[in-house]
């Protein structure tokens, strides 16, 4: 290892008016504070949208409840599931992607710094604006109403007969707004792994997570404009008097439900691509093993990319498509097990024989290996489309994708705030804190979403306001909402534990984690320009190679 | 202060990456792609399944002098990047202005056709479906033309005002990628509309 060290001039820290200090951030086209940006305004989102889900939950408790007006409830559940997908979900995998991605190739910033900024404004204005249709959803005339279609806004729904006032024009703007976001921030994350890789960073030595952000960032391109597409032909139906979704003059509601899941399906995997990212960091570190079977895990990943695009129509099973549409699409939902199966196993090769320290990062992340498991396991259930017949839109179809969304990529979520959060701040997250959050929430989930299935199969629909008594729904739906507010107590433990640690957590150091990437061999939270020197790299593990220069990595490459 | 001991073994060979301006037009342009392929998805659904008329064999007449226009407009870009590549500045402003006139002329020609089809036919976007998929997906391809026309209009302003040279010729060819996209795109829309679609 050579001796010479750098001396990086660390945050001076300087008093400065805190008006100045706002300006910056708000002007910042740094990827670093760019990412934080993303990931606080999804936290934001994520109280709102876990409000909403409360809400809900309250409502359900029992039967013949009046909580809130079923117009109310409508209105929840539909921006429950947009607030989460949209923005909540995108924009922190986007924030974590944005903070990581060029600390981990080595580069000093994104490709595009200015767009970059753009699209974290153009999302988060677009959270923003979903968000006002509670005040101008009915224009001056009404008290206002937010969108109450469903996040899928089924034609003919959102046509202007059912869905008069401006509610869906807020839901389709701001759809339109952060999809456009996403797109510019899926070109630039394209852009910096393709241009600004460092010297000797080959494609073949790319992190994991690098390597899944691209094939995430590519599904992107094409799944998310399908999407903003649709939102343009429903603008026109409802601006311009256009036919597309108008079945009174000849046009299709099942063309809608086509375009929609076109981008709704390869979404979920746009969701979990860097939360199987995260896990592929995460696991070796804490196994103190390096990732088993490489390439597989990248083939794996781009076969998912691939075969997710060709399966979108399992959403659509009992609207009567043809047997060849059905086992096509059958088939094809039933393929995607298979990649992800690799993957799966190629984790738990990566824990076999390792010296696993159960840290909180790694606690989240067997969680994650095991529901996610189950989640895909259901998933395959519901791939059979005379199964899907039978529970198709009920609570059995809830509890599996909050499964796949809850237990697989939230808790990945929470490993990756728990293994990066002294990166981004300098200060560790307490453990003990950690450890209370982990097993609250993984109670809370189990009790919820464990149970929700039942419900489902017993014949409960989902989206409806209450139900009656004695079908024997009435306890179990007693103890989902009890899951759920022990899972809010769990997600309020967390928000404490980030604050509390970045006032008083233990120094972190550069590396904390004793860790392989290059994001650890700067300083935390990492200078402006990332490196002063940028690195050159001669195997997967450049820190690793520098730690042991008796037994490098490149020696086996 | 902080001091960081981990430092790398300088060893930096012909470490040769793509532009990234290429691979972020390119990443544009597979966007792009996807939100043609569904308008084109649309008007291929919809072929025949209007309630009313008028009927695209009726009332549609195939633009063929325009075509030509826009799609020897990609030639024309083609040589102005090349010449600007090489540092001939007047060829390059020669064929730039030639690029935005045969731009310029065909969406003369889609607002002529426009104009017929509103004036004399009565067909509007809310006609029937075929007014709507019609106009939704030749409008799609006429505002990306508008954009592009914008961008080389910025271009030859800056170009006459001298501050085009060899320096920009990666952000020029970035550009006529993009040109080139538009008249792909022309060429599906053109089958699609004016070939199939009849």
């Amino acid at each position: 290892m050579s001796s010479n060290a750098i001396t990086i001039p660390g945050n001076q820290i300087q008093s400065r008016p805190w008006v100045d200090e706002l300006h910056q951030w708000v002007t910042t086209v740094d990827h670093k504070r760019l990412g934080i940006l993303y990931i606080l305004s999804a936290l934001l989102f994520l109280t709102i949208g876990g409000v909403e889900a409360l809400v809900i939950r309250i409502q359900l408790m029992h039967s013949h409840n009046n909580f809130v007006s079923p117009e109310v409830f409508n209105s929840m559940f539909t921006m429950h599931g947009t607030t989460m997908i949209f923005f909540v979900a995108m924009p922190v995998l986007f924030g974590f992607a944005n903070y990581l991605v060029p600390l981990m190739i080595g580069a000093r910033d994104m490709a595009f710094p200015r767009l970059n900024a753009f699209s974290f404004w153009l999302s988060f204005l677009g959270g923003l604006l979903l968000y006002f249709s509670f005040l101008g959803g009915s224009g001056l005339y009404g008290a206002g109403s937010a969108p109450d279609v469903g996040w899928w806004s089924y034609a003919p729904l959102g046509a202007r007969a059912f869905s008069p006032g401006h509610s869906s024009d807020y839901w389709t703007l701001s759809l339109l707004v952060s999809g456009f976001g996403s797109i510019g921030t899926a070109i630039n994350i394209i852009a910096t792994i393709v241009s600004l890789r460092c010297p000797g960073m080959k494609i073949s030595r790319m992190p994991l997570l690098v390597w899944m952000n691209l094939v995430m960032a590519g599904m992107v391109l094409i799944a998310i404009t399908p999407l903003s597409a649709a939102q343009i032909m429903l603008l026109i139906d409802r601006y311009l008097g256009g036919h597309f979704f108008d079945t009174q003059a000849g046009g299709s509601a099942v063309l809608w439900m086509h375009f929609f899941w076109i981008f709704g399906h390869p979404e979920v995997y746009v969701l979990i691509i860097p939360c199987f990212a995260f896990m592929s960091e995460i696991i070796p570190v804490f196994s103190r093993k390096p990732i088993f079977g490489y390439p597989v895990m990248v083939a794996a990943t781009v076969c998912i990319a691939f075969v997710s695009m060709s399966v979108w129509a399992h959403h659509m099973f009992t609207i009567g498509m043809n047997s060849y549409a059905n086992s096509f699409f059958t088939l094809t939902t039933m393929a995607v097990g298979v990649p992800t199966g690799i993957k799966i196993f190629n984790w738990i090769g990566t824990m076999w024989g390792g010296r696993i320290q159960f840290k909180t990062p790694m606690l989240f992340s067997i969680g994650f290996l095991f529901q996610f498991l189950v989640a895909g396991l259901t998933g395959i259930m519901m791939a059979a489309s005379p199964f899907d017949w039978q529970l198709s839109l009920s609570y059995f179809v809830v509890a599996h994708f909050h499964y796949v969304i809850v237990g697989g990529i939230l808790f990945a979520l929470f490993a990756a705030f728990y293994y990066w959060y002294p990166k981004m701040t300098g200060r560790m997250l307490s453990e003990r804190l950690g450890k209370w959050h982990f097993w609250l929430f993984l109670i809370g989930f189990h009790l919820t979403f464990d149970v929700m299935h039942i419900p489902g199969v017993l014949g409960m629909p989902r989206r409806i306001y209450t139900y009656e008594p004695g079908r024997g729904w009435d306890t179990l739906n007693l103890i989902i909402s009890i899951g759920a507010f022990i899972q809010a107590i769990a997600i309020l433990v967390f928000v404490a534990n980030l604050i509390i640690s970045y006032f008083k957590g233990a120094k972190a150091g550069n590396d904390p984690w004793d860790a392989w990437t290059l994001e650890w061999s700067t300083s935390s939270p990492p200078p402006a320009y990332n490196f002063a020197t940028v690195p050159t790299v001669s195997s997967r593990r450049p820190l690793w190679d520098l730690k042991h220069p008796e037994d490098p990595d490149s020696r086996y490459e | 202060m902080s001091v960081v001991t981990t430092s790398f073994p300088n060893t930096a060979p012909g470490w040769q990456l793509p532009s990234r301006g290429k691979v972020a037009m390119a990443g544009l342009i597979i966007a792009e792609s996807a939100i043609f392929t569904i308008f084109v998805v649309a008007y291929l659904f919809y072929l025949g399944k209007s309630l009313t008329g008028p009927a695209p064999r009726e009332v549609l007449e195939t633009p063929i002098f325009y075509t030509i226009c826009l799609l020897s407009s990609s030639l024309t870009i083609h040589f102005a990047a090349k010449f600007l590549a090489r540092g001939i500045k007047f060829a390059f402003l020669g064929f730039w202005l030639l690029t935005i006139a045969l731009g310029g002329l065909f969406l003369y020609g889609t607002a002529q056709e426009w104009h017929r089809l509103i004036y004399e036919h009565g067909l509007t976007i809310s006609t029937n479906l075929f007014g709507t998929t019609y106009y939704s997906l030749v409008g799609l391809h006429g505002f990306h033309v508008t954009a592009g026309l914008v961008m080389l209009l910025t271009v030859a302003v800056l170009g006459l005002c001298g501050h085009i040279g060899i320096k920009q010729s990666g952000h020029i060819e970035a550009l006529s990628m993009y040109w080139h996209f538009v008249d792909a795109v022309w060429v599906v829309v053109f089958t699609v509309v004016y070939v199939l679609g009849r």
